[in-house]
């Protein structure tokens, strides 16, 4: 006899709009509280205090343009947003501060949340849309300086990148990039020669969002339509479809892997949070708490496993925080 | 006839005067039945031959060499046989020439495609009557692009010049088109103007193919003119007709050239999109063994049960609709297509909260505008108005036909508003069904068969098409022969759906002027209330309504446009259906009198080939009604 889904551990009210992205930063030692950044439609992004469930601080640094994407680039003190004023900033969040450091004018007018991956100590690779309809471009923070430009050969017809996310297989090897297009496939690119290293038709739609487990070379792909699409990287770095799982309303958000790889979390646009087992997509859980599409979803990163949670943001202004699977 | 060939010069001259007489008189099949094939077979490859045939027709007497160019023309199997029979007869005699460039091209219509096709190739065979061929191109462009030719001549001619303009474009070489690129970018620019204004469909259809051919001969390079249209057997003969064959034979390339470079085209293009999604078929993962223990099994999922498929819905009550419908908010897609699609069933089920809001509701869906990409859009609203205006139909109709005179509404909304009157008015004078509900199949209103009458079914079944082509819609159901007998619905409303559009026929709007541009809809009007008078037979008003479409007949029955006088002639079958001939004869004498007069003007001398042929119909109707009704003892 199965359990109803469980109910979630607390919902963080106060944005006052829909929220676009989210992103955890609970991994630091006692004292630090752990904190949840949010980003919202009407410009702000919200630190909330994850003890209090209340918000710490507000920062307003994108003109009111919706903020679509949030990360912390190693610790929180260094805040990373990315927002429709075509601008990505860079925040200095340490002892109280709520300054923006620099900013980066992407001319991007689309949704393609931009990717970071740490090289070394100190030194970033960003990948983000550039004002080309069909190009990538990295960057190399916090210097800015252009590492390389992503573009598909001509007559390709990719469309816009619609999502991104750079790795690397180990700390110093080759940073290789994967980009979900318009058009419905996925292509590996390799960052430091700057070409494409294989494409794959995902899906018939624009792929919406896409993560990887650099672990077991398998990522996961979802789209507007009712198929999440799993493919695996070959020897050979080639992309090959592995399998596809049919969902019962089309639209996804979100997807995203939890770290220790044994769940992942779909945010969909029937309003639910669909989790699966990450080694055979097995459907576990379908949470049902939003009364309005769900627009990200993120894993938070504590490193005590018990205090795992998942956090959920939606359109109908809420974030709900979920203790799921935590005891595995 | 045999010559004796070789070394003797002999006159050929009275053979000449010979196949000349017999061909005025007529005969030419006979005897250019046997000259034809001879010649053809000794002027293959023999040039004495040759030159014996071309003398042989030069000097026929200019009296006669119509008749024997005619002749010639239509029996010689191919352009190059006609070419080797004729030589420079074009160039030589003036007859001749006039006969092949003027008379079988502009002034006549009646040949074959393929005896268009030898005339044409015959011309652009030698360098000396290419000049010919591009003078002939000029002036059949000057036609096809001349306004009043397209309105008032017949469609079979407009078919001719257009199948003549294709074969002689195809013919036509690069420097040639390049020396009369600008006159032929002029005339279809003007020709294509005049046909698309045309109110029939196939004239417009014409104009776009043929201009579609021109855009393609002058730009080479770059994009060309591309016309949405349906594809037909016309269409497709046409474009056939651009394609030359090289053994010029008579017989038109198939379409299949079109088709089979589409369909190489594709290839290439799935092979490569195959070729980078490497493999498509799923890799067989390699933990297939049951004997592997999963990690997955740790997590035990939890009740899925209540996943199921989200469904917006739609709101119960009618003004809930009328909020939705109305709302700005933009976030309410959803809700605002699930409504559209539930809208005609509320209606259906709640006759009575409908008759409460009737006019608004109306109001919303003549105006309501497509928000997001729902399918069959259009269909919906028609529905929904047509549930509407049967449910309520007296404030409906008011409301419905007031607005087709006002100002600012578009052609293609005043044309919904004739559609949805006659959609409603058939469903109301269509009798229910008991036990069943009548809405279960709405889609099939059945006309009924009028009870009777000895006139052939041809009448019946021309206003049965002329109603399924009007409505353009689903299949009409069988036609019932048993029918529950119940109360005729529309003989209460027939008056309010027909009156007022004929009322303010004459009055021009600033935005609205049916007697000048907008006689599309005129055309639409005419045939709604052709429409309106037929299914109003057995309705009180019916006697009112044929006197007051007789007159509306008679004030336009000299109108240029033949889709509006198609209609005219279907009103007047109509009103000899619907009107029993008893009311006719005693109240409308004279004014029969004088719509026969017109018909037979119409049967004989109207330019258009339908009209004709519904006039004919329209005065043996008339004979067969008046010959019944004093066949009846009275």
């Amino acid at each position: 006899m199965a359990l109803p889904p469980p109910d979630p551990q607390f919902v963080l009210r106060g944005t006052s709009a829909p929220v676009h992205t989210l992103h955890f930063s609970c991994g630091g030692p006692e004292p630090d509280i752990p904190l949840l950044f949010s980003g919202s439609e009407n410009g702000l992004i919200h630190v909330w205090n994850l003890k209090t469930h209340r918000v710490d601080t507000a920062l307003d640094g994108h003109g009111r343009k919706s903020v679509y994407c949030v990360e912390t680039m190693g610790g929180k003190d260094r805040l990373l947003s990315q927002g429709r004023d075509q601008r990505i900033c860079l925040w200095d969040l340490a002892e109280g501060r709520t300054s923006v450091t620099d900013s980066v004018f992407t001319e991007h007018v689309g949704f393609c949340r931009c990717s970071l991956l740490k090289v070394a100590q100190g030194r970033w690779l960003m990948a983000m849309a550039a004002r080309s309809l069909e190009e990538v471009q990295i960057l190399e923070l916090p210097s800015k300086t252009s590492v390389c430009t992503l573009k598909p050969e001509v007559g390709a017809k990719l469309g816009m990148p619609m999502c991104l996310k750079l790795w690397q297989l180990s700390c110093g090897s080759q940073p290789v990039l994967l980009a979900g297009y318009e058009d419905g496939s996925v292509v590996l690119w390799n960052v430091s020669m700057g070409k494409a290293l294989s494409q794959l038709i995902c899906h018939q739609e624009p792929v919406m969002s896409l993560d990887f487990d650099s672990e077991k070379a398998k990522g996961i792909s979802g789209s507007s339509e009712k198929v999440l699409s799993i493919w695996s990287l070959n020897e050979q770095q080639n992309l090959q479809v592995y399998k596809t799982h049919k969902l019962v309303n089309a639209g996804i958000s979100d997807i995203t892997i939890r770290p220790d790889k044994k769940i992942l979390a779909t945010a969909g646009w029937d309003h639910r949070i669909r989790i699966f087992g990450w080694k055979k997509l097995k459907p576990l859980a379908v949470l049902d708490y939003h009364t309005a599409t769900v627009h990200c979803v993120s894993f938070s990163d504590h490193s005590n496993p018990q205090e795992r949670l998942l956090a959920a943001g939606s359109k109908d202004q809420r974030i709900s925080v979920w203790s799921i699977y935590a005891q595995t | 006839v045999c010559f004796i060939p070789g070394g003797l010069d002999c006159s050929i001259s009275f053979v000449s005067h010979v196949l000349g007489k017999v061909c005025i008189h007529g005969r030419q099949k006979e005897i250019l039945g046997v000259f034809v094939p001879r010649l053809t077979d000794l002027t293959k490859s023999d040039c004495v031959w040759q030159r014996i045939c071309w003398r042989l027709v030069e000097c026929v007497p200019d009296r006669w060499m119509e008749a024997v160019v005619l002749g010639f023309v239509q029996r010689a199997p191919g352009a190059d046989v006609l070419s080797r029979l004729l030589g420079n007869l074009v160039m030589k005699n003036k007859k001749a020439q006039f006969v092949v460039t003027q008379k079988m091209l502009l002034l006549q219509y009646g040949h074959t495609t393929a005896v268009l096709q030898n005339l044409l190739g015959y011309l652009s065979l030698d360098s000396r009557r290419r000049t010919l061929l591009l003078r002939v191109l000029q002036e059949l462009l000057e036609t096809w692009s001349s306004s009043s030719a397209v309105k008032h001549s017949p469609a079979e001619q407009q078919l001719y010049i257009s199948k003549a303009i294709l074969i002689c474009l195809s013919h036509l070489k690069e420097p040639e088109i390049e020396s009369c690129r600008q006159e032929l970018l002029t005339s279809m620019m003007a020709g294509v103007k005049c046909h698309l204004d045309s109110s029939l469909p196939q004239l417009r259809r014409l104009g776009m193919v043929v201009a579609e051919a021109i855009s393609l001969k002058i730009n080479t390079e770059g994009p060309v003119l591309k016309f949405e249209y349906e594809e037909e057997d016309e269409t497709r003969e046409l474009k056939s007709l651009l394609v030359q064959t090289p053994s010029f034979c008579v017989v038109p390339s198939l379409p299949d050239d079109d088709r089979s470079e589409k369909a190489g085209a594709a290839l290439p293009l799935v092979l490569e999109s195959s070729e980078k999604s490497h493999t498509a078929a799923p890799v067989m993962p390699d933990e297939e063994s049951d004997a592997e223990l999963d990690s997955d099994d740790d997590l035990i999922p939890y009740d899925m049960s209540e996943d199921k498929e989200l469904k917006i819905k739609a709101p119960v009550y009618i003004r809930d609709c009328i909020e939705v419908l109305t709302g700005s908010r933009a976030e309410d897609v959803d809700k605002w297509e699930a409504t559209v699609k539930a809208l005609e069933s509320l209606v259906r089920k709640n006759p009575a909260a409908t008759r409460e809001v009737s006019v608004e509701l109306a109001k919303i869906l003549l105006h309501l505008e497509e928000k997001t990409c729902i399918e069959g859009f259009v269909e919906l609203r028609q529905r929904a108005q047509v549930a509407v205006l049967t449910t309520d139909p007296i404030p409906v109709a008011k409301y419905l036909t007031s607005q087709f005179y006002s100002l600012n509404y578009s052609l293609r909304q005043r044309m919904d508003i004739l559609d949805v009157l006659v959609l409603a008015a058939q469903e109301l004078s269509c009798p229910k069904f008991h036990g069943k509900t009548k809405h279960s199949g709405a889609q099939k209103p059945c006309i009924q068969l009028l009870p009777g009458s000895d006139t052939s079914k041809g009448w019946r079944r021309i206003v049965d098409e002329r109603i399924k082509s009007k409505t353009r819609r689903f299949d009409m159901g069988q036609s019932r022969v048993e029918l529950a007998s119940c109360p005729n619905e529309f003989n209460s409303v027939a008056g309010y759906f027909f009156f007022p559009l004929i009322e303010h026929f004459d009055r021009p709007l600033t935005t609205f002027d049916l007697l000048g541009e907008d006689h599309l809809v005129l055309g639409r009007l005419v045939h709604t209330l052709a429409i309106l008078m037929y299914l109003a037979v057995n309705t009180v008003a019916v006697t009112a309504m044929g006197k007051a479409l007789l007159e509306f007949v008679w004030a336009l029955r000299f109108h240029t446009d033949s889709y509006v006088r198609q209609g005219l002639l279907s009103c007047i079958s109509s009103l000899l259906l619907s009107v029993p001939m008893e009311r006719i004869l005693a109240d409308m004498t004279e004014e029969l009198l004088e719509t026969q007069s017109w018909l037979g003007d119409v049967m004989e001398k109207d330019p258009d080939g339908d009209c004709r042929r519904l006039a004919l119909q329209n005065l043996l109707l008339m004979e067969n009604l008046k010959k019944k009704l004093e066949a009846v003892p009275s």
